[in-house]
């Protein structure tokens, strides 16, 4: 196999992810976008891990793992909060810190 | 051409599969209206770069993705769709006015990733292939990687109560 088409995955996985990010006002669906990003990150670190053989590509994919747990975890619970204050999680209402 | 590999077309035929079927799974997770449909996309894109992992002998991270993220973060998703009363049907307010704005930076970001990875990794063999062992990933984690590892296990902690403290009702 070659260590590109992986890689290539990943900057496709990426993008799709970023395009999400920008073009979603939904904050549920904009966390879902960062997922996206954030396993396009683990298959590179894994084949990159795997090319040079050492584990420590794996090691830091399980670390991005976790702070993606926590991550999804404070964000919804800062969508849901949203939604109680202001029955909407419209991400392009919340502008109270326009300047 | 990029999957030129002769020995082993079993699994870039597997790769090819699999990689298809990540890359519209997540098409469809920014494109599709409605939100609980975009969660149940994002777990094949999830289990798709799973097996990914698998593909590249890294067993260990690809049950954890399978654990973390199918069995914990997708349920965990639903429990937000269905707390913030989003519109369990399809619902076009989902999507930006200003939607073509993603795709101004994201196609710009996807040619030059490309045209770098291509420049520089062309068509170079994965080298090392086959397993590794799970014993040498978690004698990893707990020797040389033993801070880094305690730091995630405090930022776990932080954020569930940072959660919890958030989420409750005063």
């Amino acid at each position: 196999m070659l260590i590109n088409q992986f890689l290539l995955l990943g900057a496709v996985l990426f993008s799709i992810g970023v395009y999400g990010v920008l073009a979603r006002r939904n904050g549920v669906l904009v966390l879902m976008s960062i997922e996206l990003i954030l396993n396009a990150v683990n298959i590179n670190l894994i084949a990159f891990g795997a090319h040079h053989g050492t584990v420590a590509g794996q090691v830091f994919a399980l670390f991005v793992i976790a702070v993606a747990a926590a991550e999804v975890g404070v964000g919804l619970a800062i969508v849901l909060l949203l939604y109680r204050n202001r029955q909407s999680i419209d991400l392009d209402e919340v502008s109270s810190m326009r300047g | 051409m990029i999957f030129a590999a002769e020995l082993d077309v079993a699994q870039n035929v597997f790769f090819g599969l699999i990689a298809a079927m990540t890359i519209v799974g997540a098409l469809r997770v920014v494109t599709t209206t409605n939100v609980v449909h975009a969660a149940l996309w994002l777990v094949l894109v999830l289990a798709g770069v799973g097996a990914n992992f698998l593909l590249l002998g890294a067993e260990f991270v690809g049950v954890t993705q399978v654990l973390v993220y199918i069995g914990a973060i997708i349920v965990l998703f639903l429990f937000g769709t269905m707390l913030t009363r989003a519109p369990i049907g399809s619902d076009d307010t989902v999507t930006s006015r200003q939607w073509w704005v993603g795709l101004v930076v994201a196609l710009p970001l996807l040619a030059i990733t490309g045209y770098v990875l291509i420049d520089q990794w062309g068509d170079d063999e994965l080298i090392n292939e086959g397993p590794q062992r799970t014993a040498e990933v978690s004698d990893s984690i707990f020797s040389t990687y033993l801070i880094p590892f305690e730091a995630i296990g405090l930022l776990l902690t932080a954020a569930l109560v940072g959660a919890i403290v958030l989420a409750r009702k005063e």
